[in-house]
């Protein structure tokens, strides 16, 4: 069993309970030890960026500091979460004169940071750490041919390259396909999703939802695929609202990655959080998972 | 007898004089052994510099001469010329580099002056221990091979032969023509490829000093500068030249068919075929993996039809061997595969090609008759072409590949003038510098083309509308351009195969990959391995005025090489102490040059004077220490060490 710091982060304790749920029940069985960091912060989120460099960094980097305490990589299943995490790095590089402002923010907290903490998203832990093979040979179930397009949304992969190809991002395809799901082309698997944009500009951002709905319809889809609390908000909550303004009638459920890996693994729907998405998954995915049975 | 030892220390204008005191490096050098004369002056590379070294060979017996200046690479060539002229041997010369390793590092004169004095003393040092060695001279073969029957090829092929010498030119391909054949117009003239281009094929296909070798590829290469030995490997074309009359019913009658390489897999040829029209020879070759008769017995259609009775299933392949004087290399390049840019959907998205297949299409031969069409058969009315694709990108090739910018202008002019569409023209930087060319970008802009500074981010399908996504730079805007079709101006780049082909021939490649030149600006259609010349878009991307003019170049190389019948070879060479050597091969086995055999009468080693290029390898892997450099002895380099290190230490007795 690998120990990891774990960083749910707020959407895990609100919007998408059912991801942080599910990721807590299948790691057990693949042999990740998630220990949720002892009183950990908002990671600044978006607003902090354009108001505040010096907030923008610190924030996220009281965890990184609080991390760096326990000596273990700090997993995140959150993308944005993730991005601001690397983003101190980064930045810190970029902008050295930071640092010494920083030190002292954090000093008055009685943390340090000395940049020592790996941060990593669910999706390398899953694909690098516990490994493909390993996954498929705990699966009980395989999904039958179910057409899932793999939406990686825009910040898993970007700005900066980690561990997936930022133009053409596929690390997923070969894990899906393993588990017997169909991977179809998905030309809007990098496209943003609109994030918080919803709030303040729902029109622009329903188009955006649209956009991605509609690549994976178009391409046959019968569900969606994400590893991002937001974007699975965005194209979840906000179907409905899609449809009444551009007349479509898009069905589509969208899943979290470990939603679908714990329904291969053997788990029960209850334990993954299905109940609280708003398009249903049930029908599809029981029509696909009944055809192994027979 | 003491050597008598000339040093004169050049100013090189302002730049050693003002950083090193030359003066008092010239005053130094007096005080060394064996220097009876030296002098300082502001150019010894001058005509009145030259002259002084010979006025002084002359009064004072000089016998050794050292030249404080630049570094050998530049100008050792000249000084061993008015040592010669002097009545010295050229190996009793030396040069002393205190400008690119002296007065060009530092701004500290009093380091530089006393670098400079180390530099001259062990110079002068080793000079006094160098010994006279005799240039020898070999025969050439008069006689020479191009690799390659592009534009680059046929030109230099041409070249060589009108100048009354026999050309050997390989061509991989069934017919002669390279890719300016498959090209439909040229900028900026935007006169037909082919029209201007055939004329040379067939001319090159006739001319009695011309060999041509289609369909073949080169296997071996051995031998050195002047004579080389090469093997070449002539695949079965199935057809005989000799009886073959190119009347073209073998194609007519054939029932098969396959996707036509030439039209970069737009249309479809016969089996047995030629791969276009005014192809040099006219001599079809049959795609055996395509050949019914080849694949399951039967058929034999062009057979039964060939009145010539040309067609011979029993061909097999040959191995041919030539001798050559001087090989050219005009093996040109591939372009580049857009699919792996997944963003821009080539192979993904319909309608999205590349400048090749757009190229075949506007081409009056070729499967539409010269209709740009889309998929399906209608003309577009909106086109973007994208340029720097593949090319100034880190992901794929930094370099600019130069003809992009100009041939997509091309494209727009020919796009306005056929089918009247809006054209898009999606630029990082317009680059558009050559002889008639910039007044041709001026042409365009007037012709109502859109240029958008941008470098699109992804091309996507949008109800079944392609949308060119951008940034406009200059408006400072996003923009999203819906058209019908877009053209992918993609980057020229190496050859697959080009590290092998610079291994089979023993030159080098730049970082890019394609072939090295001796000297980026000097020597631009030389290689590193004498004898070797490259021209054309095997050394780099250019267009086709710049190919001919370095394919005429690299003729010209290659005439003044062949046409003096014969070469120096380097005098400074390893020589194998025979009484030392205890036999063990180790040097046989290093030797890059294949220059060292084995005696087996007398169990020695004995290395070939012509092929040594007196790398030293030999010498400093012999456990015996039975091998000597000439020119590089223990002797002469311990005495350089010992020149070097004087001020460092007292002088330590000669050796």
């Amino acid at each position: 069993m690998k120990q990891y710091s774990y960083f749910p982060g707020c959407s895990l304790k609100s919007t998408a309970v059912a991801y942080d749920q599910s990721v807590r029940a299948i790691s057990a069985s693949l042999g990740m030890e998630l220990i949720e960091l002892k009183d950990w912060n908002c990671c600044g989120s978006t607003a902090y960026s354009s108001i505040d460099k010096l907030e923008s960094i610190a924030i996220p980097c009281r965890n990184l500091a609080l991390a760096e305490e326990r000596g273990l990589d700090l997993v995140t299943p959150c993308t944005a979460c993730y991005r601001n995490f690397e983003k101190v790095d980064s930045h810190l590089k970029l902008y050295p004169f930071l640092k010494p402002k920083l030190d002292k923010v954090l000093a008055a907290a009685g943390l340090e940071y000395h940049g020592k903490v790996k941060v990593r998203h669910l999706v390398d832990v899953l694909l690098n750490d516990v490994g493909v093979e390993a996954i498929v040979s705990k699966a009980v179930n395989s999904f039958h041919g179910l057409k899932v397009a793999i939406y990686y949304g825009c910040l898993l992969v970007r700005p900066r390259a980690t561990f997936d190809d930022p133009e053409n991002p596929h690390s997923l395809d070969g894990l899906l396909e393993s588990l017997g799901a169909q991977v179809v082309p998905f030309p809007a698997k990098g496209r943003c999703c609109g994030g918080s944009l919803v709030i303040s500009n729902v029109d622009l951002a329903l188009g955006l939802i649209q956009r991605i709905l509609d690549s994976a319809h178009s391409n046959e889809a019968e569900c969606i695929v994400t590893v991002c609390p937001l974007c699975q908000l965005s194209l979840d909550a906000y179907q409905g609202m899609v449809n009444n303004k551009f007349g479509t009638h898009y069905k589509l459920p969208i899943l979290f990655l470990s939603q679908l890996l714990g329904t291969a693994l053997g788990m029960e729907h209850k334990d993954l959080g299905f109940e609280k998405s708003i398009v249903s998954s049930e029908k599809v995915l029981a029509r696909h998972l009944q055809e192994g049975k027979r | 007898m003491k050597p008598r030892i000339g040093v004169y220390i050049c100013h090189c204008g302002a730049n050693i004089a003002p950083t090193v005191d030359v003066e008092s490096v010239r005053e130094f050098a007096e005080g060394l052994d064996s220097v009876v004369v030296a002098r300082d002056y502001k150019f010894m590379c001058s005509e009145p510099g030259q002259n002084m070294i010979k006025e002084d060979a002359e009064n004072f017996q000089l016998d050794r001469v050292v030249v404080a200046a630049c570094s050998p690479q530049m100008h050792e060539a000249t000084f061993r010329r008015v040592c010669e002229e002097a009545g010295i041997n050229r190996y009793l010369f030396q040069q002393a580099n205190i400008r690119e390793h002296c007065s060009w590092v530092t701004h500290d004169s009093e380091q530089a002056t006393r670098k400079a004095k180390a530099l001259v003393a062990a110079a002068a040092r080793r000079v006094a221990r160098q010994e006279s060695l005799e240039v020898r001279e070999v025969g050439v073969t008069p006689a020479a091979l191009i690799v390659g029957g592009g534009i680059a090829g046929i030109q230099a092929a041409l070249d060589i032969a009108e100048a009354g010498y026999k050309v050997y030119l390989v061509e991989r391909e069934p017919s002669i023509g390279g890719h300016m054949i498959q090209l439909d117009k040229t900028f900026p003239t935007l006169d037909c490829s082919a029209c201007i281009l055939t004329p040379k094929m067939a001319q090159a296909g006739s001319h009695p000093n011309i060999e041509l070798m289609t369909y073949s590829e080169v296997v071996d290469v051995s031998g050195y500068v002047g004579n080389f030995q090469v093997k070449i490997r002539k695949k079965p074309r199935y057809v005989d030249e000799s009886k073959c009359t190119g009347c073209g019913i073998c194609q007519e009658k054939c029932p098969w068919t396959a996707d036509n390489e030439f039209d970069v897999g737009l249309g479809k040829r016969k089996a047995i075929y030629t791969p276009f029209a005014q192809a040099v020879p006219n001599v079809p070759v049959i795609d055996t993996e395509h050949c019914v008769y080849f694949q399951k017995g039967t058929c034999r259609a062009c057979q039964k039809f060939c009145e010539a009775e040309a067609i011979d299933f029993e061909q097999s392949e040959e191995l041919v061997e030539v001798e050559v004087g001087a090989i050219v290399l005009t093996t040109g390049y591939e372009t580049f595969d857009p699919s792996i840019i997944y963003q821009y959907g080539y192979k993904r998205l319909d309608n999205v090609i590349t400048a090749l297949e757009f190229e075949r299409l506007c081409n009056a031969a070729g499967p539409t008759g010269g209709r740009i069409t889309l998929n399906g058969g209608a003309e577009p009315e909106r086109v973007a072409i994208i340029h720097c694709v593949g090319s100034r990108d880190r992901n794929h090739h930094e370099y600019c590949s130069k003809v992009c910018c100009m041939y997509s202008m091309k494209f727009a002019h020919l796009v306005r003038e056929k089918t009247g569409a809006k054209v898009h023209e999606f630029y990082t930087d317009l680059r558009s510098s050559g002889k008639g060319y910039e007044e041709f970008y001026n042409r365009i802009l007037n012709e109502g083309v859109i240029f958008v500074r941008s470098r699109p981010p992804e091309v996507f399908s949008e109800n079944g509308i392609l949308v060119v996504q951008c940034e406009d730079t200059l408006a400072d805007c996003q923009r999203r351009v819906p058209v019908d079709m877009v053209i992918l101006s993609t980057a020229l780049q190496p050859r697959s195969d080009a590290g092998e082909v610079a291994r089979l021939f023993g030159i080098s490649r730049s970082a890019d990959g394609f072939f090295l030149e001796k000297h980026p600006k000097l020597a631009p259609v030389a290689t590193m391995t004498d004898g070797i010349f490259v021209a054309g878009c095997a050394q780099g991307p250019k267009d086709i005025p710049d190919t001919v003019a370095q394919a005429s170049a690299a003729a010209a190389a290659v005439l003044s090489m062949i046409s003096k019948g014969k070469i120096e070879v380097e005098a400074a060479t390893s020589v194998v102490d025979q009484e030392l050597c205890s036999g063990c091969k180790t040097c046989i086995s290093l030797c890059p040059y294949n220059a060292i055999s084995f005696l087996e009468d007398r169990e020695v080693a004995e290395i070939n004077d012509v092929l040594c290029k007196g790398c030293g390898v030999c010498v400093a892997a012999c456990p015996a220490g039975a091998i000597t450099g000439r020119h590089f002895t223990d002797k002469q380099i311990l005495a350089e060490i010992e020149g070097l290190l004087a001020d460092v230490k007292p002088p330590l007795v000669a050796v």
